[in-house]
């Protein structure tokens, strides 16, 4: 019951500090709304071709723009060594990992729920009447990508060449998570949508795995 | 999960070393601390001090030997109050906010009440509501201390404490650290020569390349473990 106390103030803490300097929420965002508009006006897609091609253009773009929010996940821990006060004072490791990765799943949900409906006005994609199979969609995806984002983040932030070494582990490490969110979203958007449960159980089964091994090894990534 | 205990207990080094690549921060180092010692620890900058008292408080692992605390039973691990040359606190959070979030942590019963102590022990009573960024290097290094003794450590390790200290706050801390010390607490701290806190030491040791090279209990002979490492 402590780890999930622990974490739970560690999450509120996350929340409190981006809630008040809207750092992640905003560099994330203005990444994917660049992305969203820049597309949509060099190919000009029709609504056919959105559905096409809309949920993997998503998709990359809520990776990349992940990659820039799990940066400073435990970077900014290394500034006054907070990680070390955390390590002493938390009575599992996996408690920080939680909290982190919670947080990071937040924020990246926040981010694509609001700019799905950016994407629905400029690629005249209906998305508000699969609103809620979207969001569960994106939950587990956020999920997968912050799991392992959180746990690479906690490895890249000890290393050298830490800006690059970031997106370099993590965007091939999440293409058995890019797939099937893509997949599920264009089953979505497609006029007789339906939730695609074979994608969604990779998507879970992703979920379920790299939790387990955060679980059980998270704790060696923290040490020095 | 080890369960954290705050009775007093010391500290057992046994042939430890400590390998940075191919640099030895320790070297075989055999040294026990009682409980409710008071040792002050000194040597040159890379002798080896801060690496001594991350590998006592465990965020280190040693490369080789081994680390223990004698009074303690199986699945005990002391409560340690740790503050560093970092001032490991939260730069965006207020001093109170700082005190809050690791008191939750540690599981205290009344984190507020404790807080408020704590602040007004170190004087930022009036600051509390400020954010650590706004504060000066001493006002930080005073809430890290307070964040070292939330909880009634077991073992107090401190790197360096009186660094950015004034008059005024070094006399609080010298005093902090010698009730700390009439309580039996263990503690072990890092200085540069001798100051109003090796005073308050019962044990005086001196690091050389990672070694100890000198090591009394004499009150007589510190000022020569300070001075020249010769006891």
């Amino acid at each position: 019951m402590r780890l999930f106390s622990n974490a739970a103030v560690l999450l509120q803490k996350e929340l409190q500090a981006e809630f008040r300097s809207h750092e992640l929420l905003t560099t994330a965002s203005v990444f994917i709304l660049i992305v969203i508009v820049l597309f949509s006006f060099t190919f000009d897609p029709t609504s056919a071709e959105s559905r096409q091609f809309g949920p993997g253009l998503l998709w990359l773009a809520f990776l990349f723009s992940a990659s820039l929010m799990m940066q400073p996940s435990f970077l900014k821990e290394r500034t006054n060594d907070t990680l070390s006060a955390l390590r002493l004072a938390v009575c599992d490791p996996f408690a920080i990992f939680l909290a982190k990765l919670c947080a990071n799943s937040i924020f990246l949900l926040i981010t694509q729920l609001l700019l799905l409906l950016v994407f629905g006005v400029f690629y005249n994609v209906a998305v508000l009447s699969v609103f809620p199979q979207l969001a569960f969609v994106f939950f587990l995806g956020s999920l997968g990508i912050s799991t392992t984002g959180t746990a690479l983040s906690a490895i890249s932030s000890q290393a050298r060449m830490r800006e690059v070494l970031l997106p370099l582990l993590l965007l091939p490490l999440l293409v058995p998570v890019l797939i099937p969110s893509a997949e599920a979203t264009k089953a979505l958007f497609e006029a007789e949508h339906k939730l695609r449960w074979d994608w969604l159980g990779m998507l879970i089964a992703f979920d379920v795995v790299f939790l387990t091994a955060l679980w059980l090894f998270g704790e060696y990534l923290l040490e020095e | 999960m080890s369960q954290r205990v705050s009775r007093p207990c010391g500290i057992k080094f046994k042939k430890v070393e400590k390998k940075y690549g191919s640099v030895y921060a320790l070297r075989r180092l055999d040294m026990e601390i009682a409980a409710g010692e008071c040792v002050a620890l000194t040597g040159r900058n890379g002798s080896g001090k801060t690496t001594l008292l991350r590998v006592a408080s465990q965020l280190t692992r040693p490369t080789r030997g081994e680390l223990s605390f004698p009074e303690l039973g199986p699945g005990e691990a002391p409560a340690i109050g740790y503050v560093s040359h970092a001032v490991m606190i939260y730069e965006e959070l207020t001093a109170e906010e700082n005190l809050l979030l690791f008191a939750r942590l540690l599981g205290i019963a009344q984190p507020k009440k404790r807080t408020a102590e704590l602040l007004e022990a170190t004087g930022l009573t009036t600051r509390k509501d400020a954010a650590a960024r706004t504060f000066s290097r001493g006002m930080k290094q005073r809430l890290a201390i307070a964040r070292a003794l939330l909880e009634e450590p077991s073992m107090l390790l401190l790197d360096e404490p009186g660094t950015g200290l004034d008059t005024d706050s070094m006399a609080w801390l010298t005093a902090t650290i010698r009730a700390l010390r009439d309580q039996g607490r263990t503690i072990v701290m890092s200085v540069h020569g001798e100051s109003s806190l090796s005073q308050v030491a019962t044990r005086a040791a001196r690091l050389d390349s990672g070694g100890l090279v000198a090591d009394t209990r004499n009150g007589a002979t510190f000022q020569n473990v300070f001075w020249t490492g010769i006891a």
